[in-house]
């Protein structure tokens, strides 16, 4: 615990060098291209306007738990991609990123920590560039906002704690198990389908498999998801008592992701 | 007062990747057993035990040849790398010129770039905007300065890196190898900047293989072989002995290679008679270039000495030589001249020679026999010199002629150039004034 802390104190006296490289990895993103900060509008846009198209139109799914209508069921949907989005760009990118930056940790004294960290806070901030676009959708596709949507930020904070445990722990095996980076490509697909981002827990076919349910239950990240569907969807509470546990799990996981981070700090000079 | 202070320092590497190190992902994972402790062969010590201080204000060097460890001990006291064995004492804010640019991202203006870089050297946002202007001036890249760094080229490249990294203004200064891309305008001013750091009473380590600027600037000198300090102290008397060490080295080398590759012909020694001679004539016809003759009179073995007659390749260029000639005549001559030639590496004749240039008057040659020339002073400048040697008629029919088959090397620290080094003095009227070189 008292190593937690300290390191905490490290991040922070860092905060200046994380928000630079987070400026810079969000200037460089679009850097050269004619859209520039655009596109991190544009595409959720698009995506949205895909989703619309493929299960309002095409798939035409009806289920009571969702709503009747095409334009809900792409409501829904995105409301859980857009933070899958930023959960699963995040962890992909740390399994790289030691190694990209290789040259800054073999070369300066830099605080390796930092390159996790910045990869999941630029793209908290693309997921919050594209959340205006959700926000519109909502009453667009006809759902009214209600007092409980202010709760959002508690739902953020939760995933990003998850995400930066996630990412630092992933970051640092990678350097050492490089297989890692293949095996959490096919990870992400699997766990996105466990998760309900296209179909939700309340749905009827689901009731008559409750092991099932019990499962997907013990994914971290259905309660996040969950959690922007109470607050944006449904316009309900959010669930404090699961949300309150996978803060619980989220915290224990930054508090190992780190662990084993620092446990493998000196070597990364030399393997990355 | 010790601005640096290593005591016992070692730093070993693995020789393998880092899958080896781990028993398996299970056990890394369950046990928490990151590290299996590693059998000494798998490992390769980079720096061995290594103590040395370095005082405040001033200007430390340190040589060796690659791989003796120098840039680890240099990553050891900037805290990038961590000592397995030892402590690393330091005093004062560090600013290591190890890479540099290392961090520029290319998509981004060099504008962006100085920023972002000078806050990852510990810079706040204030001073890189007081340094700003400093910076670029002194990277002379004001029109660039806006311009994505992937367009720069790996001069500007530099500059701005050395720039920035010279301006965070640090206590202590790590400079590796890194003025070695510079361009003949920018490195005087970098050394400017590293002089007048040394005047500001500043620690400056500095690794080079630029003996001439270690002996130069340096307060002391350490060498370092094989990961230890083989001497440390004054810079000329540390660099004298890294010099000779280095000379022995090659002369080691040289030695090798002649046994590894022995000089054409000697296979066809001790063979006697027209045929032997035919064959070997033939059996070398791939290597026609190299020697050619019928060997009537045969060179069998060329040997370099120094004057006092110690077998040896490697030369300062004021020394003699001798070549020495082993000559089989296999039948009785009374015609042969005796010549040498000395090329450079770009072919070009240095000098040559041969009896009957210089008169003399054949009489007669038949078996075994020594010829050599003792050549009093070299008068060479650096570089790998090869030696023609041969035996032939008057009218140029060779009976042997051996081309560019042996080599040797001429070394010093002076870097004059030229294709000889004529002897010569120096001489000033009393109005100027000039300081001697130390001798």
């Amino acid at each position: 615990m008292k190593r937690l802390a300290a390191n905490l104190r490290e991040l922070y006296k860092h905060r200046l060098l994380i928000r630079t490289l987070v400026g810079r990895e969000l200037k460089a993103r679009y850097r050269g291209t004619i859209l520039g900060f655009f596109w991190s509008f544009l595409n959720p846009l698009l995506l949205m306007i895909v989703y619309t198209v493929v299960f309002g139109l095409i798939l035409n799914p009806r289920d009571l738990a969702i709503g009747d209508t095409a334009w809900l069921y792409a409501l829904y949907m995105f409301c859980g991609v857009l933070p899958w989005t930023w959960f699963s760009s995040s962890s992909l990118e740390s399994a790289n990123v030691l190694m990209i930056n290789g040259n800054l940790i073999k070369k300066i004294l830099f605080p390796a920590e930092v390159l996790p960290v910045v990869t999941v806070t630029s793209n908290l901030l693309n997921f919050l560039f594209g959340l205006p676009i959700l926000l519109a959708f909502v009453p667009i596709m006809g759902k009214r906002f209600t007092v409980y949507a202010l709760f959002l930020p508690v739902v953020i904070l939760v995933q990003y704690v998850f995400t930066l445990g996630f990412s630092l722990l992933i970051s640092a095996l990678t350097v050492h198990f490089r297989d890692i980076k293949d095996v959490l490509a096919n990870l992400m697909t699997f766990w996105f389908f466990s998760t309900p981002i296209i179909y939700s827990l309340q749905m009827q076919a689901l009731q008559r498999v409750p092991w099932v349910k019990t499962l997907l239950a013990l994914n971290p990240m259905t309660h996040v998801v969950e959690g922007y569907h109470s607050c944006l969807f449904y316009g309900e509470l959010i669930h404090w008592k699961k949300l309150g546990v996978t803060l619980l799990v989220s915290l224990v996981l930054f508090w190992a992701g780190y662990a084993v981070f620092d446990r493998l700090r000196d070597s990364f000079p030399e393997e990355v | 007062m010790h601005a640096i202070e290593l005591e016992g320092v070692s730093r070993a590497y693995q020789k393998y990747s880092a899958r080896h190190r781990f028993q398996t992902f299970k056990s890394a994972i369950v046990k928490g057993d990151f590290f299996r402790s590693l059998k000494p062969d798998e490992l390769v010590t980079a720096v061995d035990g290594v103590s040395l201080q370095v005082e405040k204000g001033t200007t430390f060097g340190v040589i060796g040849s690659n791989g003796s460890g120098k840039s680890t001990l240099l990553k050891l006291i900037a805290g990038i790398a961590k000592p397995t064995a030892g402590t690393v004492k330091v005093e004062g804010k560090i600013s290591a010129l190890i890479e540099l640019g290392a961090g520029f991202h290319p998509e981004i203006s060099g504008r962006e770039n100085v920023s972002i870089n000078g806050i990852m050297l510990g810079l706040t946002k204030k001073e890189v905007q007081r340094k700003f202007g400093e910076i670029v001036r002194f990277a002379e890249l004001e029109d660039f300065i806006d311009a994505p760094v992937k367009t720069y080229s790996s001069g500007m490249y530099m500059r701005l890196g050395f720039s920035i990294a010279i301006n965070v203004n640090p206590d202590i200064l790590l400079v590796d190898e890194v003025l070695a891309v510079g361009d003949a305008a920018f490195v005087p001013k970098c050394l400017d900047r590293i002089d007048d750091f040394r005047r500001r009473k500043k620690t400056i380590l500095f690794v080079s293989h630029d003996l001439a600027t270690v002996a130069k600037i340096c307060d002391r000198v350490a060498w370092m072989k094989d990961g230890r300090i083989r001497m440390i102290g004054d810079p000329k008397r540390v660099v004298d002995a890294y010099l000779q060490d280095v000379a022995a080295a090659q002369e080691e080398e040289f030695r090798e290679r002649m046994r590894a590759a022995p000089a054409p012909g000697a296979e066809a020694a001790g063979g006697s008679g027209e045929a032997a001679a035919a064959e070997a004539g033939e059996a070398e016809g791939a290597g026609r270039e190299k020697r050619w003759g019928k060997r009537e009179a045969e060179i069998r073995k060329v040997v370099l000495r120094g004057l006092s007659g110690e077998e040896k390749h490697v030369f300062h260029p004021e020394e003699g030589m001798t070549v020495e000639l082993d000559v089989v005549a296999r039948e009785s001559l009374a015609d042969f001249v005796f010549g040498i030639g000395i090329f450079n590496s770009l072919g070009t004749l240095c000098y040559g020679t041969n009896t009957q240039i210089e008169e003399w008057e054949p009489v007669s040659l038949s078996g075994e026999g020594k010829a050599s020339c003792r050549i009093e002073k070299l008068n060479l400048v650096n570089g790998t010199y090869y030696l023609d040697v041969a035996v032939h008629r008057r009218d140029g029919y060779p009976y042997d002629y051996h081309h560019n088959l042996y080599s040797f090397l001429v070394s010093s620290t002076l870097r004059d150039e030229g294709i000889v080094r004529l002897p010569h003095r120096w001489a000033f009227s009393p109005d100027i004034r000039l300081k001697p070189p130390e001798k």
